[in-house]
């Protein structure tokens, strides 16, 4: 059994025994929260997980040899806000654990090999700058490479402002790598959990053949206080929520997290890799 | 501020992948600013440049489709909802030859801005150039794009019927598009609204144009928790024409009049029509697949990161990790 931490990386657990569940209120028992794979046993909320977490849920045990781990981010701008970027950037490493908002890597899942990649929420919001666009093409350039499925767990703000237009065309970068997946026939599939929106929901991730998001995970392109703000009008109930997106018809499923790895491993069993035409004429 | 440039080739040299190898691909004479050192003291403020590509009577996609092509037919709708007004397309012909040309569509009064909804395209607006992307696919002529929108729209009924996965879809399929493609950011290049056009062999600028990843009134409300800021956020955010050449984003800038592109739309689309003619002539003898290789190598290598040389370094777990075995 694993231990929880005694001061939590997650804002929503302000005790390291309790946690007040933020859609029901109920306190939970940390421990059980955690057997619970982090959704509240009352209510079904899902709460944010870090990558590793993630990774852990997912991969067949034992499986996952990360990739890319040492990839770090420059300051192509020296761009400073209320803090310059690299000390931003220091203090996400600190708190997340991770070198940047995306681990990838090699698994199984459900026996199946594949390529994996998981993003961070921890780490600056998830926000995709030069290296997760750097490691997540590289992981469908593995895929491609050695016709795996690719496998992509987002969970981010969208690009990242502190490395501007760089970051913006890290949308077309992983696009072209991804595209030459569908043209290959290696299948992609694209997990949306809570939150995706912005820069990623509109590249990557929107594009899986196969898309699954956990329950009432917030998935919009631009965020509901900007819509909010520019239309001044009121917003439909569960606006931008996965049921939401689901019912308009872009995502295929809505998967609680127990049935995820699962689920993933079903589309991944259906769908195989087209094998390789060698043109023989068989 | 330091040199982007000096810092690019620090990290280049730190053993990372070199950022870029330049603009070597592209050949270019007169009509094309590919060194910022050529600007002197034409280069501008961020700010200014920022003014200049929003202001109202700056020439529009319209504007610069009338004067650098002939015969242009408008085509309209997605074939699925409705058209947007947002985004305008359809056939023209460049030195007698048939092109397809596609751009956002500003309106040059508030009454125009309110139907052409301020070139702030809905989902179909995407789908509707998706549509016309295809089309010079299969009837191999080349593509043009013009950029000029503060965004993609953000509203409910945008969101409804999937504004993200339009502008993913748009960005996908001009990846591996398989004819030549130019862009040219007229004037204001919004996020991800704005590279939904803008995935291309060759993307240049109008010299006073902006192309950023988010609003510089935004980055100000997001970063410094005031819009008031946003002077400073266009400077932090290199979104002008010779920031992002410096940075590789775009191949070249385009010559504006001095005063700036409002003050001669004539001559702005005569420049345009310039700078694009030779490129599209060179792409067209190039075969499909070199096309798509270096399409794919353009887009591949933007971006700065540091890979140290040699052993990989595992990433550093936190001590409270390591002591309570996690
Ligand atoms: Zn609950």
């Amino acid at each position: 059994m694993r231990l929880r931490m005694p001061f939590a990386r997650r804002r929503e657990l302000p005790s390291h025994l309790w946690t007040q569940c933020p859609d029901c209120a109920e306190m939970l028992f940390n421990k059980q929260l955690v057997r619970n794979m982090n959704v509240c046993p009352k209510c079904e909320h899902h709460f944010k997980i870090g990558a590793r977490e993630r990774i852990e849920l997912l991969a067949d045990k034992g499986t996952f040899e990360e990739r890319d781990a040492d990839l770090t981010s420059g300051d192509p701008l020296s761009f400073v806000d209320s803090k310059p970027y690299r000390e931003r950037i220091e203090a996400a490493r600190i708190k997340s654990g991770a070198t940047d908002a995306v681990i990838t890597g090699t698994a199984a899942v459900g026996g199946v090999p594949v390529e994996l990649a998981v993003m961070d929420f921890d780490f600056i919001g998830g926000s995709m700058g030069s290296v997760v666009g750097e490691k997540i093409t590289r992981a469908a350039e593995r895929a491609l490479a050695r016709r795996a499925p690719l496998v992509v767990v987002s969970a981010s703000g969208g690009a990242r402002m502190q490395e501007g237009t760089l970051a913006l065309m890290q949308m077309a970068k992983i696009l072209s790598a991804v595209s030459r997946l569908g043209d290959a026939g290696i299948p992609y599939i694209s997990v949306l959990t809570d939150p995706t929106t912005g820069g990623v929901l509109a590249s990557f991730a929107s594009l899986g053949d196969v898309v699954l998001a956990e329950p009432k995970a917030y998935i919009g392109f631009s965020g509901a206080r900007v819509t909010d703000q520019t239309i001044g009008e009121r917003l439909p109930a569960g606006f931008q929520r996965a049921e939401f997106v689901l019912e308009h018809g872009f995502i295929d499923q809505v998967v609680p997290r127990a049935q995820l790895k699962e689920r993933i491993a079903f589309f991944l069993a259906a769908l195989r890799p087209k094998p390789v035409d060698l043109g023989w004429g068989l | 501020m330091r040199d982007p440039l000096a810092a690019l080739r620090e990290i280049a040299t730190l053993g990372g992948r070199s950022p870029s190898e330049g603009n070597g691909h592209l050949v270019a004479g007169d009509e094309l600013i590919t060194d910022t050192a050529a600007l002197g003291s034409a280069r501008i403020s961020a700010w200014e440049a920022v003014k200049l590509a929003r202001e109202l009577h700056r020439p529009h996609s319209i504007e610069i489709i009338e004067r650098v092509f002939t015969r242009f037919q408008e085509m309209h709708g997605d074939r699925l909802f409705r058209d947007d007004p947002a985004i305008v397309g359809g056939i023209a012909e460049l030195a007698g030859r048939p092109v397809v040309v596609v751009g956002q569509q500003k309106g040059a009064s508030t009454e125009e801005n309110i139907q052409r909804n301020f070139g702030m395209p809905h989902p179909e607006g995407y789908r509707k150039a998706i549509r016309l992307y295809r089309l010079a696919e299969r009837f191999q002529l080349p593509l043009v794009t013009l950029i000029d929108t503060p965004g993609a729209f953000p509203g409910p009924e945008a969101e409804e019927r999937g504004q993200a996965e339009a502008i993913a879809k748009s960005i996908e399929v001009m990846t591996g598009l398989r004819t030549p493609i130019v862009a040219v950011v007229l004037g204001e290049g919004g996020s991800g609204g704005a590279l939904a056009l803008g995935v291309a062999d060759v993307v240049l600028s109008l010299q006073n144009a902006i192309y950023s990843v988010i609003s510089p009134e935004g980055a100000a409300a997001i970063l410094w928790r005031t819009a008031g800021e946003a002077e400073r956020a266009a400077r932090s955010l290199r979104l002008a024409g010779p920031d992002l050449l410096e940075l590789r984003i775009v191949d070249g800038l385009i010559p504006e009049p001095p005063a700036g592109a409002h003050t001669d739309h004539d001559r702005t689309a005569a420049n345009i029509k310039a700078a694009i003619a030779p490129q599209l002539e060179r792409l067209a003898r190039k075969a499909t697949a070199e096309l798509l290789a270096e399409r794919y190598e353009r887009f591949r290598r933007i971006g700065v990161v540091v890979e140290p040389a040699g052993e990989p370094v595992a990433p550093r777990r936190p001590w409270w990790k390591k002591v309570l075995g996690r």
